[in-house]
């Protein structure tokens, strides 16, 4: 019988074979590979969702029966295939294949980092806080977010790599959507990330607000979500305001994704209640 | 607006830097970089702490800054109210213009603010401009809530359609839930309280401790604690703290409930949330007498209160209290019995009866040393106790926030135009649009609209 860590390692490579075959789609024409590429991002999705319902199963015959968002393995391999399914809607919309080699990358990273020997695998059950149906409300919608702003960090790299590139027209960077393109996409994840990063901080809150009596304390990880929360508002308002675009957007989307990752891995180096590890 | 100049008056100015974007971009910023601090420092933490890490330079620029309580400081209270004044200046400033876009007097439609859009979307159609003014007027009127179809100079038609103006009330929704959000915070801190109680089980309380300060607060009714059960998983994590809680209200018990982690009780405005748990003694437990010539012992049961006896008539002991931790010449030696020793000739003494250090009372050097074992501990369930008026207007601005951001970012306001061109027989069919700010998704919204009208009338429009 098959277990759900080992499908969930056969899924890391399939991100990372996902990634081959987008960037050999990226350096060459021919459209099998584009399709070759897709169907491996398809496929990835597909088992990493089998992934988590086994893993579900799993935890029902242990007789815990939690949905697996518990703990820091659960939620990389959750993030991974948010980031798989918003990427895969991406190129369905879009029709732009090139994203999908940045794409592939970050579910990869995220799978090879959960299976590290020092991130616990096992499934536990639930302590007595985490019993909670907002636990799933909260997990997923951060996730969504963060999953959307990772893209939009990606594609704002790409903004940043093309624009530093000699002649944007030539070589690699020709086949990089244009400036515009990119500009749009990393808004359009942005909007997206800020909706559900807003309805994770409001789950969040409501949570506390029943397992201990307050909607906000001022606890590292909360004030954390609330820093990237600031980052996002201002560069929304930086655009939609004094019409910002381009790579001032960019960078600001870098910034915003680097308070998204100290808010998931950073605040466990600092002292607080959400010890998700 | 009026022009900024020299003779602007002092307030005028004030207005005109809350209406700018620039300080609301600038104080966003400097609220995130601030709000780092307080994670840094761990907050409201004793001050002899902050003492040994930071030194005495740093400890008093610190502690003037108020780093250590850095979200209720001047300074950080000074940037929030800032950002409210600006986002309520700047709605002030801009509503009644919004108003008027929204419910304009007259809808006025120019044919050539479409021609340049570079969403414009244009084929060839086999019907005339009259059999396809008829199916796509149609389409329009139902599917946009202003519409307007004129007749252009080239024997053309223009068919123009408009929705989504109410959208651009979205951002004030947004901003509204964070006044919300903002009020609601201000009065659970002036009318609310948080605090904690102890209740060991078979015991009643009404004294909470009020949180971060040492004063206590009497609530109107009883808590009483009936039970308290720790239950486990087979890996030894804890499954389920579960208190059996009633609330006595004028000697009658009006309420009974299993209290577990998120699942509160709530009466009278007041919520009660399972937060910890610990052992107090007992009722009894055994004193031990060893005589410090012979080593002999002699054993007494007894509860807190009581008067025992010495061994051959030498004295009363009485057991006064119980602490969980007993500091002794600054250290902290855990568990300790507070007693007090009458011996036949001398004066009453304190005495100080540490669990962990058995032969501590050796030390006295009297006839006998005493020391406590084999206590009967019983549970105390430690309650949350919080009432928070605020509640209500803070998850009102929740639910605004959400629906605020909603509509700002995925719906907006589109005008768009449909132009019908008579070309030998034939239509030329342009379909284009446009929204403030250019917003992206007018784009995606045009080339749907095409793929729509042309499925209407049996052209496959690929968009070109
Ligand atoms: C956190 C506190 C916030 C402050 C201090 C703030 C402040 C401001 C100010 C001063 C303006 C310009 C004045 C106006 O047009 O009314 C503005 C505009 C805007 N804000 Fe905010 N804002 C905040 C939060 C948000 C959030 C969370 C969003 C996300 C949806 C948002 C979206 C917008 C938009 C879209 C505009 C442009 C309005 C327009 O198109 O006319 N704001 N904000």
């Amino acid at each position: 019988m098959i277990t759900s860590a080992s499908l969930l390692s056969v899924i890391t490579f399939i991100y990372g074979l996902t990634l081959i075959l987008y960037v050999i789609a990226w350096i060459f024409k021919k459209p099998v590979f584009g399709q070759l590429a897709t169907g491996s991002m398809v496929a990835a999705a597909l088992g990493n969702t089998a992934g988590i319902g086994l893993r579900w199963f799993e935890s029902l015959q242990m007789g815990y029966g939690h949905a697996p968002l518990s703990n820091l393995y659960e939620s990389l391999i959750f993030f991974s295939l948010t980031v798989a399914v918003i990427y895969l809607y991406l190129e369905y919309r879009y029709r732009i294949r090139v994203i999908g080699a940045v794409a592939a990358l970050i579910p990869f990273l995220a799978m090879a980092y959960a299976s590290l020997p020092s991130i616990s695998s096992e499934i536990q059950p639930l302590i007595p806080a985490l019993q909670s149906n907002w636990l799933i409300a909260h997990v997923m919608t951060c996730f969504f977010g963060y999953a959307a702003f990772a893209l939009a960090c990606g594609i704002s790299l790409l903004y940043l790599a093309k624009s530093s590139y000699g002649d944007p027209q030539k070589g690699l960077m020709a086949r990089v959507p244009d400036f515009s393109t990119l500009d749009e996409l990393t808004h359009q994840m942005v909007t997206f990330g800020f909706l559900f990063l807003s309805v994770g901080i409001i789950t969040g809150a409501v949570w506390a607000n029943q397992a201990w009596g307050r909607y906000w304390g001022w606890d590292p990880k909360e004030t954390w979500s609330l820093i990237t929360w600031l980052v996002y508002a201002t560069l929304l308002h930086a655009r939609l305001m004094r019409g910002w675009e381009g790579k001032r957007i960019a960078y600001l989307s870098c910034l915003g994704f680097f308070a998204v990752l100290f808010t998931y891995f950073g605040v466990n180096l600092l002292p607080g209640l959400h010890s998700y590890q | 607006m009026n022009n900024t100049d020299k003779n602007d008056s002092f307030f005028d100015r004030l207005w005109k830097l809350f209406t700018s974007v620039k300080l609301s971009v600038a104080l966003l910023l400097t609220l995130a970089v601030t709000s780092i601090i307080g994670t840094v420092i761990p907050q409201n933490q004793n001050p002899m702490l902050y003492q040994q890490k930071f030194g005495e330079v740093l400890y008093p620029i610190f502690e003037a800054l108020s780093l250590f309580d850095m979200y209720n400081s001047w300074w950080f209270r000074l940037l929030i109210s800032l950002l409210i004044v600006n986002i309520l200046v700047c709605s002030i400033e801009r509503l009644s213009s919004t108003w008027k876009l929204i419910f304009p007097e007259k809808l006025n439609f120019r044919a050539d603010r479409f021609r340049k859009s570079p969403n414009r979307t244009e084929w060839i159609a086999e019907q005339s401009p009259e059999a396809l003014k008829g199916v796509y007027g149609d389409y329009i009127i139902r599917h946009f809530r202003h519409s307007h179809i004129e007749t252009d100079d080239t024997a053309g038609y223009l068919i123009f359609g408009e929705k989504g103006r109410w959208t651009r009330l979205g951002v004030y929704v947004v901003h509204l839930s964070i006044l919300l959000l903002m009020v609601g915070a201000l009065i659970g801190s002036i009318f609310g309280f948080e605090g904690y109680m102890n209740v060991p089980v078979g015991a009643s309380e009404n004294t909470i401790l009020l949180r971060n300060s040492d004063q206590s607060m009497k609530l109107e009714f009883d808590i009483r604690c009936e039970d308290f059960t720790v239950s486990h998983y087979p890996s030894g994590m804890p499954k389920e703290y579960r208190s059996e809680i009633a609330i006595v209200d004028n000697g009658k018990t009006v309420l009974e409930k299993a209290l577990r982690v998120n699942d509160p009780i709530h009466y009278a405005g007041i919520s009660i949330f399972q937060s910890s748990y610990g052992k107090v003694p007992g009722d009894k437990f055994t004193v031990v007498f060893t005589d410090n010539a012979s080593g002999m012992r002699v054993e007494k049961r007894a509860a807190i209160g009581e008067q025992i006896k010495l061994p051959a008539d030498g004295g009363t002991l009485i057991i006064e209290d119980f602490t969980d931790n007993f500091s002794f010449r600054g250290h902290n030696i855990g568990p300790t019995f507070l007693s007090r020793l009458v011996e036949k000739s001398g004066t009453p003494q304190p005495l100080i009866l540490p669990l962990d250090y058995p032969s501590f009372d050796k030390m006295r050097q009297g006839d006998y040393a005493i020391s406590i074992e084999k206590i009967d501990y019983r549970y105390y369930t430690g309650l949350q106790i919080a009432r928070d008026p605020g509640i209500p207007m803070v998850y009102a601005g929740f639910i605004a926030l959400i629906i605020g951001c909603y509509i700002t970012f995925f719906m907006f306001h589109q005008q768009i135009c449909i132009e019908l061109r008579p070309a030998d027989g034939r239509t030329t069919v342009s379909v284009a649009g446009i929204s403030p700010r250019n917003r992206p998704g007018i784009k995606t919204a045009i080339k749907r609209l095409a793929r729509k009208l042309g499925k209407l009338t049996g052209q496959e429009n690929k968009p070109v």
